[in-house]
């Protein structure tokens, strides 16, 4: 009997676990790992529209690792809280932004937000996976 | 899309997509907490921008 129920609550960790991931490495992903069907590919589209109009309009997603500037620090973890679509953005090289831009500002705006929404949508999974969110 | 505008409304929309999405939990419920995020954004833009206005940049 106990160790029908470890094995369960194993099996949800991993579920948990799986869905917190699957979250981050793609919005919407880990909704629609819990079989939340509408709400991912809402939340998908919603998130990559803004992630995607932020880097067309020149935003730039360079990584900034040291604490000399903390700000930057924090910039860059947000704009990472999108996952693998950071990634992909900079490995076809629209990292150096254009900061003559007119759109240069809203652009690091539209980046930022989308990860840090992004960031909601992970604490959300893992919240569905765990049960304590219903829909 | 070089127009301030037509930035802010698109940016308001998606986050208050999002934002009504994950608050909410019916679809009339979301739909009217969205169209409330949406209307608080733009609104609250134009009156600080207005404010803002004599100020120099």
């Amino acid at each position: 009997m106990s160790e029908t129920r470890a094995a369960s609550a194993a099996r949800d960790t991993s579920r948990t676990v799986a869905a917190g991931l699957l979250a981050w490495v793609w919005p919407g992903l880990g909704h629609l790992f819990l079989g939340r069907r509408g709400k991912g590919l809402v939340l998908m589209g919603s998130i990559l529209a803004l992630f995607g109009l932020g880097v067309a309009m020149d935003s730039r997603l360079q990584l900034h690792l040291g604490l000399e500037d903390p700000l930057a620090l924090l910039f860059s973890f947000a704009q990472m809280g999108v996952g693998a679509p950071y990634v992909l953005a900079r490995l076809l090289g629209y990292e150096a932004g254009l900061v003559t831009s007119p759109m240069y500002e809203y652009g690091n705006t539209f980046t930022a937000v989308g990860g840090l929404l992004n960031i909601l949508v992970i604490l959300d999974a893992l919240d569905t996976a765990r049960g304590v969110r219903g829909k | 899309m070089h127009s301030h505008l037509v930035t802010l409304l698109v940016f308001s929309a998606l986050v208050s997509t999002v934002f009504a999405t994950l608050l909410r939990d019916t679809t009339g419920e979301r739909v009217r907490f969205g169209l409330l995020a949406f209307a608080a954004f733009v609104l609250s833009t134009l009156v600080i921008g207005w404010l803002t206005n004599p100020f120099p940049s």
